[in-house]
């Protein structure tokens, strides 16, 4: 624990909804830093700064008991470890830079920003909440992500995916948008999307080619409602990115290409009696 | 129906006893009985038959016996009856043969080769109902040396669950079995100060009252948990794998997945459930420390986090790198565990005998200095308070029973457990059989079974003079073998009788 952090929380016994907290994380342990944050929202901090994040695990993630804590903000600068946001259930967290493996893993709710890139397993299980990513992400993306009565699980990447993307997936949606930046780019060569796949959907801006899809997976256009959510979900992209001027150009809903589930019931012949 | 198979079992009735009183139709959920009106008898289709004895038992005159069925393949070693007819089945669907329960193959069975010591004269054996006999016992990690300060002893923080015996319920799903036997192991485990495991299927909101005695389970498929599912437990456990099916995952069919399972699941109803072979998040020792920790700050490390696998050929070097990656708890199921749906050719074939996975998996981590960092806790093939003793002996510091908890609420073992039909209202969903299971009555058989479990081990306790179940936890001088080869004594570290 830094000096400068350790001091904060004594000093101080309660703190406002909206003031900025800013924590020093410069060499202190994940444990120590999830600990601190912690113990100010139980005073009442709800806004978060963090400088000098390098690798500390599950920001996010020891919050459970704390009051609005979908109130919570936290925003890294630097590089946070993985397991960002695991089993978070509330709080948003915005990265300024890069992010590591199993960002939201498991996650109920809240939302994370990622200003940059992701790497593995982003969205693993994820039940609810949002996840933007910039930048491009790693192998195993949004893999077994579920869906449950009023929650769907979004996650939009701006950039492109590796390999096993979507697998086992059983519900939520995932938007690909596929280098926003550019406007007519070729979908990257990533293999085995959405293999084992029994609910959700996956969006890609661009053309999809059967060899890179898992046997369970159809290839159709959105629907309307589907592409009300696009709309909303690259809305919002746009928004926590500050792209307004690429949206017009995104919003194209012919280059979109969606890949959901054949059947809910993958495995319903596998068997004899 | 499938013409080629003869029917495993016959059902003998006693037309002079039979009153047609039709319970045993009512009674049948695998649709053996009709009753032919015209002329007032019972009709039986004897194919459908898998002994669950509950006609017989339930019969009020005593009219039925359920047989082996006599009449069957010419006898031939390599060709058994169940060989042939599993592969005809297989040749009629081109499936995979899935089955329930553990294994009940012959393989080994290491309990009955091994033999507990006593005291006589030099040191005296003590009577439990005359001096008191400590059974509590502790999981978590534990100190590696003591520390005083200012003459206090100072204890580090690592927390520990405590049991008033060492046994425990082991993993069983709401949607593996029905709600009532569910309820009725934690409500049985919560009064007589142990644990129960609500598996990979939720934790229905109105039990979590019981939450200090619940291991609440985090595996592949993380169905139904949330961050208050793990603060509502006393304890959280990583399941790997599973001794009936190592290394494969699980799916509880759309059809089982009714309204109340979709809400613990938290998944929509009707909706396969799928649990993949993998954590997805977990290739490697240095991701299974990454989730152990996850799960550690999620409950602000206030709990033990326990991590199970199946008892597996490299089990002890696996176990290593378990304790090391931060599990205080590790599981090990054994090639005897049970499961409520597994491919019979893995359960059959896949794993290894928990007594020779304990033994080895302890003297591992004694002999790499890290035995107290974790407890030990074996499962797969408990059968009597005998076993549990032995297992203790041999290092595990408790026991996870599945089966015999469900032989407590009625189980026969019929091993039909995958079907969905469970006659005896366990391993159901099925609303006219759920009720067959009264969670008052299921509730104190399971108290029962282990009060008779736990006076017993007090008895093997008191015969070798010994008042207290830690003086036994390693103690393998207690044991010795018989019938066993060298190579067993060794990995098992025991003795021959006689010697």
């Amino acid at each position: 624990m830094s000096a400068s952090t350790a001091q904060v929380s004594k000093t101080r016994t309660r703190y406002s909804a909206t003031q900025w907290v800013k924590l020093d994380a410069q060499g202190v342990y994940y444990k120590d830093l999830n600990r601190e944050i912690r113990s100010l929202a139980l005073k009442g901090a709800r806004r978060f700064e963090i400088r000098n994040v390098f690798g500390q695990r599950y920001l996010g993630t020891n919050l459970w008991g704390i009051e609005d804590r979908d109130k919570i903000q936290i925003r890294v600068y630097g590089t946070p470890g993985s397991d960002m946001g695991a089993f978070m259930d509330g709080p948003m967290i915005e990265v300024f830079g890069n992010a590591q493996d199993a960002t939201g893993n498991t996650m109920n709710c809240g939302k994370v920003v990622i200003h940059g890139s992701a790497g593995d397993v982003l969205g693993y299980g994820m039940r609810g909440g949002e996840i933007y990513v910039r930048g491009n992400v790693g192998y195993r993306v949004g893999i077994h992500m579920k869906e449950y009565m009023d929650k769907i699980p979004t996650v939009v990447i701006g950039g492109n995916m590796q390999d096993f993307f979507g697998e086992y997936m059983a519900g939520g949606r995932i938007i690909v948008l596929n280098k926003f930046f550019e406007d007519n780019p070729p979908v990257r060569q990533s293999y085995f999307i959405g293999t084992g796949m029994h609910g959700g959907a996956i969006f890609i801006r661009g053309d999809v080619d059967l060899n890179q899809i898992g046997a369970e997976v159809g290839v159709e256009d959105p629907t309307d409602s589907e592409w009300k959510a696009i709309e909303k979900y690259v809305h919002n992209f746009c928004r926590v990115f500050d792209l307004e001027a690429k949206k017009a150009k995104l919003l194209k809903r012919h280059k979109f290409t969606k890949l959901f589930a054949k059947s809910s019931r993958p495995y319903g012949r596998l068997y004899a009696y | 129906m499938l013409t080629s198979l003869l029917p495993e079992f016959t059902v003998d009735r006693d037309e002079g006893r039979c009153i047609q009183c039709r319970v045993c139709e009512r009674q049948c959920s695998f649709d053996v009985f009709g009753y032919d009106a015209d002329h007032n008898v019972m009709v039986h289709r004897e194919e459908n038959c898998v002994a669950c004895q509950r006609c017989a038992v339930l019969c009020p005159t005593n009219a039925l016996v359920i047989k082996n069925n006599e009449y069957t393949y010419k006898p031939n070693a390599n060709w058994t009856r169940e060989y042939i007819q599993d592969l005809k089945k297989q040749a009629e669907t081109g499936g995979v043969l899935l089955t329930g329960m553990g294994c009940d193959k012959p393989h080994k069975i290491y309990w009955d080769h091994i033999l507990i010591n006593a005291s006589q004269v030099t040191n005296p054996s003590i009577d439990p109902l005359r001096e008191p006999m400590e059974l509590r016992t502790y999981l978590g990690r534990k100190p590696d040396h003591l520390e005083f300060r200012d003459g206090e002893l100072e204890l580090p923080d690592y927390p520990n669950v405590v049991l008033s015996t060492p046994i425990m319920f082991g993993a069983m799903s709401y949607g593996a079995i029905s709600y009532n036997s569910f309820q009725s192991l934690a409500r049985a485990a919560f009064d007589y100060g142990t644990l129960f495991n609500t598996g990979e299927g939720g934790w229905p909101k109105e039990l979590r009252k019981y939450g200090k005695a619940t291991i609440v389970q985090c595996a592949s498929g993380r169905f139904g948990l949330d961050l208050e599912y793990f603060n509502d437990a006393a304890m959280v456990e990583i399941k790997i794998g599973q001794g009936a099916k190592p290394g494969i995952g699980g799916h509880l069919p759309g059809e089982k997945v009714s309204e109340h399972i979709s809400l613990t699941r938290m998944i929509p109803e009707g909706s396969d459930a799928i649990s993949p072979a993998p954590h997805h998040d977990i290739y490697s020792i240095e991701d299974l420390h990454m989730l152990i920790h996850a799960l550690k700050e999620a409950v602000d490390y206030k709990k033990p986090v326990s991590v199970k696998i199946s008892a597996v050929h490299n089990a002890p070097a696996i176990a290593s790198g378990m304790v090391r990656a931060g599990a205080d708890i590790i599981v090990l199921d054994g090639l005897r565990g049970g499961t409520g749906a597994a491919p019979k050719i893995l359960r059959d074939n896949v794993g290894i005998p928990i007594e020779l996975a304990l033994a080895a998996v302890d003297t591992r981590l004694r002999n790499e200095g890290i035995r107290n960092w974790a407890s030990l806790v074996v499962s797969g093939g408990i059968r009597n308070s005998a076993d549990i003793f032995k297992a203790i002996a041999l290092g595990a510091d408790a026991v996870y029973i599945g089966t015999p908890a469900l032989m407590a609420l009625g189980c026969t073992v019929c091993q039909k457990c995958y079907t969905g039909k469970c006659a005896w209202g366990i391993t159901t969903q099925d609303p006219y059989l759920t009720k067959r299971v009264n969670p008052e009555i299921g509730t104190q058989n399971l108290k029962n079974l282990l009060r008779a479990w736990s006076l017993e081990i007090k008895e093997l306790l008191g015969c070798g003079g010994i008042n207290s179940i830690e003086s036994v936890r390693g103690n393998r001088l207690q044991l010795r073998g018989i019938g066993l080869e060298d190579w067993e004594l060794d990995t098992l570290g025991i003795r021959g009788a006689g010697q």
